[in-house]
């Protein structure tokens, strides 16, 4: 369908129609075409920044979040040029940062694990690893920040500047040295709250915003990426099978306990 | 107190904008020694942003310092021709006069010393900016006399042998920079009447104006060769209340200085360019953006914007029309990347460096979202003896889809490097033989982003339809270490990526992590299909110019100088990774763990060091 409003767009093969004015990534998700992405997040300005979303537009690498749909696009996602790619830039932020899955909080609803499973990583890439030390903010009472997990897609800065108008982060250095930057000497100085758009659990892609008192909140085999991989939602255009928000957990509190009977020495027995 | 006053005068001189951010930190630091966390909240107050918006400006550019600088600053240039001219007897000269490395500050706060990746003196190497003054053809004697009478109280300028030729020698310049003009040729170079092109400019429409110079076909001197009046098309035939013209004169690539000589020589010709572009438009206002490393000439700059203003060549009802066009300086603060256009428009807003996303392409949608057109000095230049001699004189010189003449910074390893003016399509032996380059191994043609050719590849032509090139020609004997030149040039990016991107931020890092590996000795055949396949995906992942162009050094130097690798890679069959020391890699755990090894133990070794922890 081609008209004033509509183009059509050949994507590996298969035909789809999109909106004149939509991104080639708005354009595939409607019709159930899922391309990776990272720093893409819904409801937040596409910035085009992790580059995991590279598709080949008309012979041209673009990058799918940012680049509007043209007439007689022919789109190629899932080659094995493209696929490479995205395993190479999936990897390269494995090992920019320190990313150990096994004592990691966010394990299991972790948008870059969860992409490295779907892209077939499954060890190590032929990188050195960077093992970056910078410092981890826990000032804040309910929110604490590990920088060293952060893949610098920028959604927080986004989210926070856009959806809660606070401006909390922003990137600062620059090239291998870029991080995000809170808007004063740290995070409990700013006017960050734990119900900020910016500090959700759809907000942070990795386990670099921490939400206090919070942690390991659904058993494994309940978190997000369990049963599904990234990116299922979009392809069958259903629901996830498990929620990312939060699972009531009880807390235990050693008064519910009984206490332990101890024999004259304070042994217990 | 006395801070917060100096800065609220600052900002409120400068509007409180937010747009002249770059101004306003550069005021600050000049005032005050430094942009101090303090500052940059009270910066952040006064022009209603965010600490971290301006922590995040501060912290994008080199030349902004956040902690307190001596009362002297040395930035000493580590480009590879500098390295080649004697970079590390200055480097250690610094080093032993003053008892500090690179980034430190002397403790009675005299000096402070830092590198700079190319300050535009390739030709007369090695060089540094002393507080802002170039100094050229340094040695370690005259560095040392410089830094003693510094201690004296007693100016850079003082203690300079002489001063340059040309307007170098300006009141308003005083510098000894040397023009090292050694070929003029026809279009740039030799005797254009000074606006000439303008009044005829002026006798057309502007749409003539743009038909004109599409009819000469330029294109772009920066490189990438699109013709410039069809860039100046969709500018114009941008609906909107004004229009934006930028001058590019942030040459950043190492290797290249004719910018330098453009601006020192040919400040009138660049002015009178970019007044007809904006004619041809209809822009109102325009920027010079100049690199820091070239704030010595500003003063000039400024004056020869005044001295036009007087003349109605510049301001309101130029030559008597009802056209009014007036430039801003915008200094620049040690980035790179800001020689990309819309980096560079980001950079005039007030902001970090970065790339916008394209589309919207800067001639459509640019400064302050307004149709903004973005040429480099040497197209500028080009325009008025296009105008004053026609188009098709213009046509006549040059190869077919390349017109005109190219301004060649040529450098390194030859008798008489400059500056040379030369027609599109020269051969690059022609280049080499008029500069005296004897034993030439390799030539790096167009800087850091360019290609490393050898010898089989002289005859080639220096034109877009064969080795295209902005310009830099950096020439290397056969004495030279490919391979180190290779590795300063991924250093280069590694320094200068913005980090925006992926690819470009990491994966630089680990190319130069690989060629480090194979220098070492650690080298295997696989590290070359490693390199490539990585290269790939920078090149073709990457956001903007700076990732597509970066792994050049690498895959040119490999495909050209293949011997050169082969003989540092070693098979190992056991299928052992040469590249992994476990006893360096255990070397932290043992420290922390206060334990020494039995059979390794480098503290041992050496007889001193941590060794007595336990």
């Amino acid at each position: 369908m081609s008209d004033k409003d509509h183009l059509t767009l050949n994507i590996d093969g298969q035909k789809i129609t999109a909106k004149r004015g939509q991104t080639l990534m708005q354009a595939c998700d409607a019709a159930g075409v899922y391309i990776p992405r990272l720093c893409d997040s819904e409801g937040l300005e596409p910035q085009g920044s992790c580059r995991v979303c590279s598709v080949k537009l008309n012979g041209r690498v673009v990058a799918a979040c940012t680049q509007p749909v043209v007439a007689n696009a022919h789109i190629e996602s899932e080659t094995e040029e493209i696929n490479r790619y995205r395993k190479d830039l999936v990897s390269m932020l494995f090992h920019e940062g320190n990313h150990l899955c096994p004592i990691c909080e966010a394990s299991g609803r972790c948008e870059l694990q969860a992409m490295a499973y779907r892209l077939g990583i499954s060890q190590a890439a032929p990188h050195p690893y960077l093992e970056p030390v910078r410092p981890v903010d826990a000032s804040h009472p309910d929110i604490a920040l590990d920088n060293n997990r952060c893949i610098l897609c920028g959604r927080c800065i986004r989210a926070s500047r856009d959806v809660d108008g606070k401006h909390v982060f922003e990137y600062i250095g620059r090239g291998i040295h870029k991080r995000i930057g809170v808007n004063a000497d740290c995070l409990a100085e700013t006017d960050a709250s734990i119900d900020d758009h910016a500090m959700s659990l759809e907000v942070c892609p990795v386990g670099c915003i921490i939400r206090k008192r919070e942690g390991f909140f659904a058993p494994v085999g309940e978190r997000l990426y369990d049963t599904e991989v990234i990116g299922r939602d979009i392809e069958t255009q259903q629901p996830h099978h498990h929620s990312l928000h939060k699972i009531e957990v009880k807390q235990i509190d050693p008064a519910d306990f009984p206490p332990f009977n101890k024999d004259d020495n304070g042994d217990t027995v | 107190m006395e801070h917060q006053k100096v800065i609220q005068q600052i900002c409120a001189d400068l509007g409180n904008d937010p747009k002249r951010m770059m101004d306003i930190l550069w005021t600050v630091q000049d005032r005050l020694g430094c942009i101090a966390p303090a500052s940059m909240g009270l910066i952040a107050d006064l022009t209603h942003t965010q600490r971290v918006v301006v922590e995040g400006v501060v912290s994008f550019y080199a030349f902004f310092h956040q902690e307190v600088q001596g009362q002297n600053v040395i930035y000493l240039c580590e480009d590879i021709i500098d390295q080649h001219a004697g970079f590390n007897a200055l480097k250690e000269t610094v080093e032993s006069c003053l008892g500090i490395q690179p980034g430190q500050m002397t403790k009675d706060g005299l000096f402070s010393f830092y590198l700079a990746p190319s300050i535009g003196m390739c030709d007369q190497a090695p060089a540094a900016l002393i507080n802002q003054t170039p100094v050229t053809k340094l040695t370690p004697t005259l560095l040392k006399r410089i830094i003693n009478n510094l201690r004296k109280g007693k100016p850079v300028a003082a203690t300079i042998p002489k001063l340059g030729d040309g307007n170098n020698s300006h009141p308003l310049i005083q510098s000894m920079v040397q023009n090292n003009v050694r070929k003029q040729g026809e279009v740039l170079l030799s005797g254009h009447q000074n606006d000439e092109g303008l009044s005829k400019a002026l006798s057309l429409s502007p749409a003539e104006v743009i038909d004109y110079v599409l009819k000469a076909d330029l294109k772009g001197r920066g490189g990438a060769g699109y013709r410039s009046a069809e860039k100046w098309k969709i500018a114009a035939d941008t609906p909107a209340k004004s229009r934006f013209l930028i001058c590019n004169a942030d040459e950043g690539e190492p290797g290249t200085f004719k910018d330098r000589l453009l601006l020192t020589e040919r400040a009138h010709q660049l002015i009178e360019g970019m007044t007809i572009a904006a004619y041809a438009i209809e822009a109102t206002q325009g920027i010079l953006y100049l690199r820091a490393e070239y704030r010595y000439l500003q003063p000039y700059l400024e004056s020869v914007l005044s001295e036009r203003r007087q003349k109605a060549l510049l301001g309101e009802n130029i030559s008597d029309t009802d056209f009014d066009f007036d430039i801003r300086i915008q200094l620049g603060a040690g980035a790179y990347i800001c020689g990309e256009e819309s980096a560079l428009i980001s950079s005039c807003e007030g902001k970090r460096g970065e790339p916008t996303t394209k589309p919207p392409f800067p001639a459509v949608y640019g400064y302050l979202g307004l149709p903004t057109i973005v040429n480099n000095v040497e197209t500028f230049c080009n325009l008025p003896p296009i105008l004053a001699k026609g188009s098709d004189w213009f046509r006549s010189i040059g190869t077919e889809k390349s017109k005109g003449t190219k301004l060649l910074s040529v450098c390194g390893d030859c008798d008489r490097p400059g500056i040379y003016e030369l027609p599109m399509g020269i051969k690059l032996s022609e280049v080499l033989s008029s500069c005296g380059a004897l034993n030439t191994e390799a030539v790096q043609v167009g800087g850091a982003s360019g290609v490393l050719i050898g010898r089989s590849d002289f005859d080639r032509q220096l034109c877009f339809e064969d080795l295209p090139t902005a310009g830099a020609i950096m020439i290397f004997n056969s004495q030279r270490n490919i391979l180190k030149i290779v590795n300063y040039f991924m250093h280069f990016f590694i320094e200068e990526s913005c980090g925006y991107c992926t690819p470009c931020r990491v994966g630089n890092v680990f190319l130069k992590e690989r060629l480090d590996k194979i220098m070492n000795g650690l080298g295997e055949p696989a590290d070359l299909e490693y390199l490539r396949n990585l290269s790939a995906t920078v090149r073709e992942t990457s956001r903007c110019g700076l990732g597509h162009t970066s792994p050049n050094p690498i895959l040119s130097s490999m495909e050209n100088f293949p011997l050169v690798y082969a003989a540092l890679l070693k098979e190992h069959p056991s299928g052992e990774q040469a590249g992994f020391n476990i006893q360096k890699a255990l070397d932290e755990s043992r420290i922390i763990a206060k334990r020494r090894s039995l059979i390794y133990d480098p503290d041992f070794s050496s007889g001193e060091g941590r060794g007595n922890q336990e």
